[in-house]
C-alpha cells in the first residue's frame, strides 16, 4: 500500500500550516537570548553588574581617567571616555546580548550578557 | 477461601481499554529508550495508539487509554509526580482536547495525519506554556519553539502516517479481547 494515498487533501493543507508555523517560529532561534544584565569591566575585573531594567549610571574609574556608562531598559552605552580615539563612545547602544564595547586605553569595557541557556537541565 | 465481599465485574470495554493502554506503555518504553538529542523532541509512538483508539472506539476511549498511559508509563519510568509527568499530562491533555475538537472536521478531507500533526503542536505547546509558567519562568524557553514545531509537524506527520495505514490494514469487526 502506497503511503501516499493515506493523505488526505486536507492533511496536505495542515501539513502546511504546520510548516508556516515552524517558519514563523525560526527567527526565534537566531536571536542569542534576551539582553539581560551589563556588565561593566575595569582592568579585566568586574566593576559592576547591572540589570538592564532601570536607567542607571556608572562612572568607572581607569589610568586615563573616568569612563562614563549609562544603562537604560534594555540597553548600555558608554557616555564618555579619556581614550584618544572614542570608538567606545562611538559604538553607541549595545542591545543584543554578547555586544562589547571596549574602552582599551582607560581599560574599561561593557558587555551585554544574555540567558542563552535558559536551563541547566531537563529531564522528561 | 472467602467469598470476596465485593464483586468487580470487568465489561468487555474495560478489557479493551487495559489493552489498549497495555500497548500505549509499551511504545512509551520504546520512546523512552530512543535517544533525543534535546529533553522533549521525541516521537511520541504512543500517539499511534491514542490515534487509532480515537478512529475506533471514540473519544471517550482514547481518553481512558492515554491518560491511563500517562500513569502507568511515569510509574515505569519512575517520573511518577516529577515535573515531567506533569509536562507529559498537560500536553496529553491538550492534544486530547484538540482531537475532541479535530474529529469532526470532515472526514473526507481530513484524515489521521490531520489529527496526529494538530495534537503534537497540541501537546508541544501545551508543555511550553507549562514550562515557561512554572518550571523555567523566563521566556528564553521559548526560543526553542522552532525545534519543538519542527519536531511536532515531522512526528505528528510520522505518526499519523503509520495510524492511518494501521487503520486501513485492519478490518474494522473490532479484535474483543
Amino acid at each position: 500500500m502506497r503511503w501516499l494515498a493515506l493523505l488526505r487533501p486536507g492533511d496536505w493543507l495542515v501539513m502546511a500550516g504546520g510548516a508556516a508555523l515552524v517558519g514563523i517560529s525560526l527567527p526565534l532561534l537566531w536571536q542569542g537570548g534576551f539582553a539581560d544584565r551589563a556588565i561593566i569591566r575595569q582592568n579585566g575585573q568586574v566593576f559592576a553588574e547591572a540589570d538592564l531594567h532601570s536607567r542607571r549610571d556608572f562612572e568607572v574609574p581607569g589610568p586615563l581617567g573616568t569612563t562614563q556608562i549609562t544603562i537604560e531598559p534594555g540597553r548600555a552605552r558608554v557616555v564618555a571616555d579619556p581614550g584618544p580615539r572614542q570608538y567606545c563612545v562611538r559604538q553607541g547602544w549595545l542591545a543584543r546580548p554578547g555586544e562589547i564595547a571596549i574602552c582599551a586605553p582607560n581599560r574599561v569595557s561593557v558587555q551585554i550578557a544574555g540567558r542563552t541557556k535558559a536551563y541547566d537541565s531537563l529531564s522528561y | 477461601m472467602t467469598a470476596s465481599v465485593t464483586e468487580l465485574t470487568v465489561t468487555a470495554e474495560d478489557r479493551r481499554v487495559a489493552w489498549l493502554a497495555t500497548a500505549a506503555v509499551a511504545l512509551s518504553l520504546v520512546d523512552a529508550a530512543i535517544p533525543s538529542p534535546l529533553p522533549g523532541v521525541k516521537p511520541g509512538l504512543a500517539n499511534i495508539v491514542t490515534l487509532v483508539v480515537l478512529m475506533r472506539y471514540g473519544w471517550g476511549t482514547a481518553v481512558w487509554v492515554s491518560g491511563l498511559r500517562v500513569l502507568a508509563g511515569s510509574l515505569l519510568l519512575g517520573y511518577f509526580l516529577a515535573p515531567g509527568f506533569f509536562l507529559s499530562l498537560t500536553g496529553t491533555t491538550l492534544s486530547l482536547a484538540t482531537l475532541g475538537l479535530a474529529r469532526h472536521l470532515p472526514a473526507r478531507w481530513f484524515g489521521p495525519v490531520s489529527l496526529s500533526i494538530l495534537a503534537a503542536f497540541a501537546h508541544i505547546g501545551g508543555q511550553l506554556l507549562l514550562a515557561r509558567l512554572w518550571l523555567i519562568p523566563h521566556d528564553g524557553v521559548f526560543l526553542l519553539t522552532p525545534i519543538f514545531a519542527a519536531a511536532a509537524l515531522a512526528f505528528g506527520t510520522l505518526n499519523g502516517l503509520i495510524a492511518a495505514k494501521l487503520l486501513a490494514e485492519t478490518p474494522v469487526a473490532e479484535p474483543a479481547r
